[in-house]
């Protein structure tokens, strides 16, 4: 059975006419197939090489290559914190500290509730919100440990601020 | 220390309450520029923006219009323009506010340089991260092709005009304008070599002109007042003003756009209102993560291209960081250069191995495992790295050791010798280093 809707295929196919060569569209399908499906697994990547009319193994090279593409099924809450020099300045690490221990997980990890998965990122281009996150990549800036607290607090119960990531589809 | 009273053109109507909406926007003498350029003949146009003096605000500081100049006219095939919003230099976020605030501000620019340049299709590349910035756009654009502003015939003129919003997904070198088109084209984000430079052939081969966001939201401002009149801000060589993202120990961080004939002070203590508690300014980035760093001896430093280049950094891509007296420079150096080895795209030896090692080195000598033959060690490492990159991205890399090891090698020595900071903010933790590695 087809992992990519009819749908989702139609929608896919809509943006390759976008470009003058169909290809250009690769990064945008692969997003569209994340925030359906929760993560690129194999056999995902598997139909979008299909339908680009590409090796498989191209599609991988990508998905490694970009860092917003998830290899393995995440958390509906994906946290991001910022680890670049101005968050840094402004105490990111010891907001990452904070989180692992609340959420008894590392960096790159996921609770086991799959819940919430913990990840360090480059500059969000918000540096003037430092120290800054993103939930699920929408933006929170000037953020503290009592914030977060706050925040984890909130997805616990649904977020209209913040929608969630599906429910990743089996491996 | 007052705030100098500052001439405001991108942020002039920044207050004013929903300008993101295309009613609002026009109600405010928006897309008269447009109106004006499409009055023009395109070679007319180009030679006013030429004579603005507007010069790139992603980096380079390339002159706008002598850019568009290098298009040929009538290549045989599509031109393009690629809008460069991957906004990623660590430091750096005003593009991400001239996105998510004023979109129409800057699709009226990208029409005027298509206009211009004799463009029908223009790629908006927003980085993946950029997601309610991507939002912004996209409804932004709807609304300007209902409106007529852009489609089959802008503002009734018979010019067709096609702008395709494009989402990156996560990579700091897709910022490079070479990369940025690799990536466009469905590819990884590797540079390339030039020439052939984009303006002959680029997207698809095709001839291609790169702009940064910031530069095309300049242009509706220079047709509305004229180019003598924005060629009135700046200096001789640094027209008009400019957008500088101020960070780190500061009371007052914030995006500030300022005219060029300003210093670094007015920057820190006018607009920033000082050091956060009051503390010792000890070191200024000036241009984001890629320019050398400064001191607290650098704060007349104007802050136009000429006057920075001349203090031993660059101006880069605006973004101004600043670091106070408790501040580890070599926590401080260290993490730039994670961000940069990170960041290397692999694809040549040089940087992909030369900002590992770095790396390595600033590891060790941070964690109190140092030897003084490791300050040799990172230098020679530099001059191994820089001019032999393939792209820009290696040499920038160096800039935060070099000017380190020049300013700051007092620290260095200090925890080779004694194996432990005398700085409170970014002393060795091993909790603190980065996973990835
Ligand atoms: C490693 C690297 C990253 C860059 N990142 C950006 C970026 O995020 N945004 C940008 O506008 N320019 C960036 N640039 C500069 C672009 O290559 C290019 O010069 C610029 O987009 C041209 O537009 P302008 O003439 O309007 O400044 C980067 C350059 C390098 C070497
Ligand atoms: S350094 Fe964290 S958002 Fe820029």
């Amino acid at each position: 059975m087809s992992l990519l809707t009819p749908a989702l295929q139609d929608e896919i196919r809509q943006m390759m006419a976008r470009y003058p060569k169909p290809r250009s569209a690769i990064l945008g399908a692969l997003h569209r197939v994340q925030e359906e499906l929760g993560w690129l697994s194999p056999e995902a990547q598997a139909e979008v090489a299909a339908l680009f009319d590409m090796p498989a193994g191209e599609v991988d090279s990508l998905v490694t290559f970009y860092y917003m593409y998830f290899r393995k099924p995440m958390g509906r809450y994906v946290i991001k914190v910022c680890r670049s020099i101005s968050c840094y300045l402004r105490g990111s690490d010891q907001l990452r500290c904070h989180l692992q221990d609340k959420l008894g997980i590392q960096r790159g990890e996921t609770t086991a509730d799959g819940m919430f998965s913990l990840v360090e990122g480059e500059c969000l281009a918000a540096c003037d919100g430092a120290p800054a996150v993103q939930i699920n990549d929408r933006f929170v800036e000037n953020v503290t440990s009592e914030m977060l607290d706050g925040l984890l607090e909130e997805l616990r119960k649904g977020s209209s601020r913040f929608p969630a990531w599906p429910e990743p589809c089996k491996p | 220390m007052k705030v100098k009273e500052q001439q405001q053109i991108l942020f002039k109507s920044r207050q004013i309450e929903n300008i993101g909406e295309l009613d609002v926007y026009a109600q405010h003498g928006g897309y008269e520029g447009l109106k004006r350029a499409l009055a023009m003949k395109p070679d007319d146009l180009i030679e006013l923006v030429k004579a603005s003096g507007l010069r790139g605000r992603g980096g380079a500081g390339f002159p706008t219009g002598m850019k568009w100049s290098f298009v040929p006219k009538t290549p045989g095939k599509p031109k393009y323009l690629c809008v460069n919003c991957d906004e990623s230099e660590p430091g750096t976020c005003k593009d991400r506010e001239l996105v998510e605030e004023q979109p129409h501000q800057l699709i009226e620019g990208i029409a005027i340089c298509c206009w211009a340049v004799g463009i029908e299709t223009a790629f908006l590349y927003i980085r993946g991260e950029m997601l309610e910035g991507y939002l912004a756009l996209r409804k932004a654009i709807d609304e300007a092709y209902k409106a007529g502003f852009l489609g089959k015939s802008v503002m009734k003129s018979g010019y067709k005009l096609d702008i395709v919003l494009h989402r990156g997904a996560g990579a700091y070198i897709c910022g490079e304008e070479s990369a940025l088109l690799s990536s466009l084209e469905g590819g990884r984000g590797f540079p390339r070599l030039k020439p052939p430079f984009p303006a002959i052939s680029g997207l698809y081969a095709c001839p291609t002109v790169i702009n940064n966001v910031e530069t095309l939201s300049t242009l509706p401002h220079i047709l509305v007042n004229g180019a003598e009149w924005y060629a009135g801000f700046g200096t001789e060589k640094s027209k008009g003003t400019r957008i500088f993202c101020l960070s780190g120990h500061v009371k007052k961080p914030g995006n500030y756009e300022m005219e060029l004939t300003s210093t670094m002070r007015d920057l820190i203590f006018g607009c920033g209102g000082g050091i956060l508690e009051d503390k010792e300014l000890k070191a200024i980035i000036p241009g984001g993560a890629s320019a050398p760093m400064l001191t607290r001896e650098h704060l007349d430093v104007g802050l136009d291209f000429e006057s920075i280049a001349a203090a031993g950094s660059m101006a880069g891509s605006g973004a101004v960081v600043v670091m106070h007296q408790d501040t580890c420079m070599v926590g401080a150096i260290l993490r730039i250069m994670e961000f940069f080895e990170e960041e290397s795209c692999g694809k040549c030896t040089p940087c992909r191995e030369g900002t590992r090692w770095m790396r390595d080195v600033l590891i060790r000598i941070h964690s109190g495992h140092g030897q003084k033959s490791d300050l040799d060690l990172l230098l020679s490492v530099c001059g191994n790295l820089a001019g032999k990159s393939f792209c820009p991205l290696g040499d920038a890399s160096t800039s935060c050791v070099t000017s380190g090891l020049r300013y700051f090698k007092d620290e260095f020595e200090h925890l080779v010798e004694h194996k432990k900071s005398k700085y409170s903010l970014g002393a060795y933790d091993p909790r603190l280093v980065a996973a990835h590695h």
